[in-house]
């Protein structure tokens, strides 16, 4: 509930785009994650895309995607990226610089 | 550790079973490298279908290796390739190779070559539970599909090691990275870092691969060589020795040490010397076309001088040559060979004289070598001349100099190139041979030496053969003269003692016309004295004619009067008878 002034203070929304490669476990484990954690600290301040590299394999070149899972945040303040299936939540709200 | 003996058992496996059916000359399914000199050594090429690692320090030529193997295979023998780097990006890898004539844009523009340039930053980059290099495999595949590539070069996976927290995640992906390439049937290189005790830094690409090569960069007494050797080869024969190799404007070339058979084929054509009497002293009358000459001799004793007069005369006889200047430039030597009435230039002009003058140390050994290969190769000349081998030996020591002479000697002689090599000898008392004289002293058909013959306050040159493979040779040594003229061979002056030189030479030649001139004074006098007696014959005979002419004479008178006498005698008697 903390986060909510903080949203205000930043009207910019959170943008993520999480690779993931068909129906792997790792894949479904960073959906997951990712999703609790955003409905958890952003309340629907963020937009997610969701790019399937098996079937779109040009973005993993594009996006210089070398695992799976990875998860860009391309906004706001510096562009990060995570790899592994976030389920280490304290570091993934650190390292995204959401105040939990 | 425990995977890494299970997957070991496997090769032992796979090992066997190209060695079963022998008896049908099984051959292993290979990929020509397009490397020069490298398919040689690997007896066909890479392993076909299988990863293959290039490890070595920096800067030793691991991405230019791989970069020829792709970029060849496209042109050559038309497989397609793949590239990802993980260290350059690909504009500037594109610039790197582009001095070496490799034109990646044009082949990615054709769809034969994808360079895929993988990035990863470390401080980009945070780990946050487990991951697996799906994206990697599946940006690997896209390109691979995309060109339908046979070959692929991954440069370098330690890159990732570098970028990536999570080492046993990595080491598990390598692996089955490895293992998808084969399944894949892709020929890979995967280019690695050297490391401290292992091969390369993670110990883990050289137990994967199926063949493992090595490149190192020494330097040695300020010279660096490129080395290269085959480390593994599953399922194969492989040249085990470490092979120098060079990079130069055409890439990457391997040079196998010695071709192992002596079966060049042999002329029995003569070329000569050039040397107005020289050729005498060969029972054959010079050398034989594709053989090695060897002129060896101390300082100013007129090696470089014989070497151009062999030069021009080739040169005349409308034979392409080359001549190594270690010691001169062109210039120089043009100049100095007009002053004894040899021009070089006028050969140089129509362009069957090339000259090649550079400071031995202006390169190892090797590229000495490479030079000479590309020279035989774009020239064709059919006469070689170095001068003198023996600088080389300021490049590399004594075994590395033998070794390339070796090389050099056998690839003049699987050209069938007659080669004149000059050698320095130190100015010593005893006649033992020094370095370079004795390491090709045995491997050249033909060795010359000239010397100087100190004497009575002066010093002359002396030239003899010290041995001719195939051909009778004069065992004379014959003072030579070096005049505005050229070289002249004096005719042998013999002695009381020996063969004479110089002034001894002169003084005896005195001593011969004084000698000759008594001689023919006294065979003058005897003819004289033989006239006369000849005269006193005649006049004796004369006599003794006349003598004997009176007696036949008053013998004539006798008969007469004998014969009229009884001519009277039978007048006077027959009547009676008749009655």
């Amino acid at each position: 509930m903390e986060n909510s002034p903080k949203i205000a203070a930043n009207p910019e929304k959170y943008t993520f785009i999480l690779f993931v490669s068909g129906m792997s476990v790792k894949s479904g484990h960073a959906i997951e994650n990712l999703r609790s954690i955003c409905d958890t600290y952003l309340k629907g301040n963020f937009n997610l895309q969701i790019i399937d590299i098996t079937t779109d394999r040009q973005s993993a070149v594009d996006y210089q995607i070398i695992a799976i899972p990875t998860l860009i945040k391309t906004g706001p303040g510096q562009p990060r990226t995570l790899l592994g299936d976030l389920s280490d939540t304290e570091k993934v709200l650190r390292i995204l610089d959401i105040k939990s | 550790m425990f995977n890494y003996f299970h997957k070991k058992n496997q090769t032992g496996v796979r090992k066997i079973k190209p060695s079963k059916p022998q008896d049908e000359k099984f051959s292993f399914p290979k990929t020509p490298t397009g490397v020069e000199g490298l398919d040689e050594i690997t007896d066909g090429g890479f392993p076909k279908g299988r990863p293959t690692l290039i490890c070595g320090g920096a800067g030793c030529g691991k991405t230019l290796l791989s970069m020829q193997f792709l970029i060849k295979g496209i042109t050559d023998f038309s497989e397609h390739g793949v590239f990802m780097s993980f260290e350059e990006p690909s504009k500037d890898l594109s610039l790197n190779v582009k001095s070496l004539g490799f034109d990646l844009d044009k082949l990615k523009a054709e769809k034969k070559l994808v360079v895929d340039y993988v990035r990863v930053e470390r401080s980009e980059i945070e780990e946050t539970g487990e991951y697996d290099l799906e994206g990697l495999f599946i940006r690997l595949n896209h390109a691979i599909d995309s060109v339908n590539a046979k070959r692929v070069v991954l440069d370098t996976i330690e890159s990732l090691f570098a970028g990536l927290d999570n080492q046993a995640i990595l080491r598990a992906e390598l692996r089955r990275l490895f293992h998808w390439l084969k399944e894949k049937g892709v020929t890979a290189i995967i280019t690695g870092e050297r490391g401290e005790a292992t091969l390369t830094r993670q110990g883990l690409e050289e137990y994967v691969s199926d063949c493992v090569i090595i490149l190192d960069h020494r330097v040695i007494e300020q010279v660096s060589t490129r080395r290269l050797r085959i480390i593994k080869y599953r399922g194969s024969t492989h040249g085990t020795n470490e092979y120098p190799f060079l990079i130069d404007e055409d890439g990457i070339s391997v040079l196998p040490i010695t071709s192992l058979k002596l079966n060049n084929e042999v002329s029995s054509e003569l070329v000569s010397t050039g040397v107005p009497g020289l050729d005498t002293m060969f029972v054959g009358g010079g050398f034989y076309r594709g053989s090695n000459i060897l002129i060896s001799g101390t300082a100013g004793t007129a090696k470089t001088t014989i070497a151009c007069y062999f030069a021009n005369e080739q040169c005349k006889k409308h034979e392409k040559t080359v001549f190594f200047a270690f010691e001169e430039s062109p210039q120089q030597l043009i100049r100095n060979m007009k002053s004894i009435g040899i021009d070089l230039e006028k050969h140089i002009d129509k362009g069957l004289l090339q000259i090649h003058a550079s400071r031995p140390s202006l390169n190892g050994l090797e590229l000495h070598l490479l030079t000479l290969r590309k020279l035989i190769k774009d020239f064709k000349p059919t006469t070689v001349i170095l001068d003198p081998i023996s600088n080389l030996i300021t490049v590399g020591n004594e075994n590395e100099v033998r070794s390339m002479l070796v090389r050099l000697i056998d690839m003049l002689k699987a050209n069938n190139i007659t080669a004149l090599f000059t050698s320095l000898n130190k100015q010593n008392d005893n006649l033992r041979p020094d370095l370079a004289e004795e390491s090709v002293s045995s491997l050249v058909d033909t060795w010359i030496t000239v010397r100087d013959m100190e004497g009575i306050g002066e010093r002359n040159r002396g030239i003899f053969i010290v041995k001719s493979r195939g051909m009778g040779h004069s065992n004379q040594v014959r003072e030579f003269v070096i005049g505005s003229k050229g070289i002249e061979l004096l005719d042998v002056e013999f002695g009381p003692e020996g063969i004479l030189t110089g002034a001894a030479r002169k003084s005896n030649q005195l001593q011969r016309t004084v000698k000759a001139m008594k001689l023919q004074s006294d065979l003058d006098r005897k003819d004289r004295e033989i006239d006369r007696k000849r005269k006193v014959l005649e006049a004796n005979i004369a006599a003794l004619k006349n003598e004997f002419e009176s007696v036949v004479e008053e013998l004539g008178i006798l008969k007469a009067t004998e014969d009229l006498h009884s001519k009277i005698m039978i007048e006077n008697t027959p009547k009676t008878k008749k009655k």
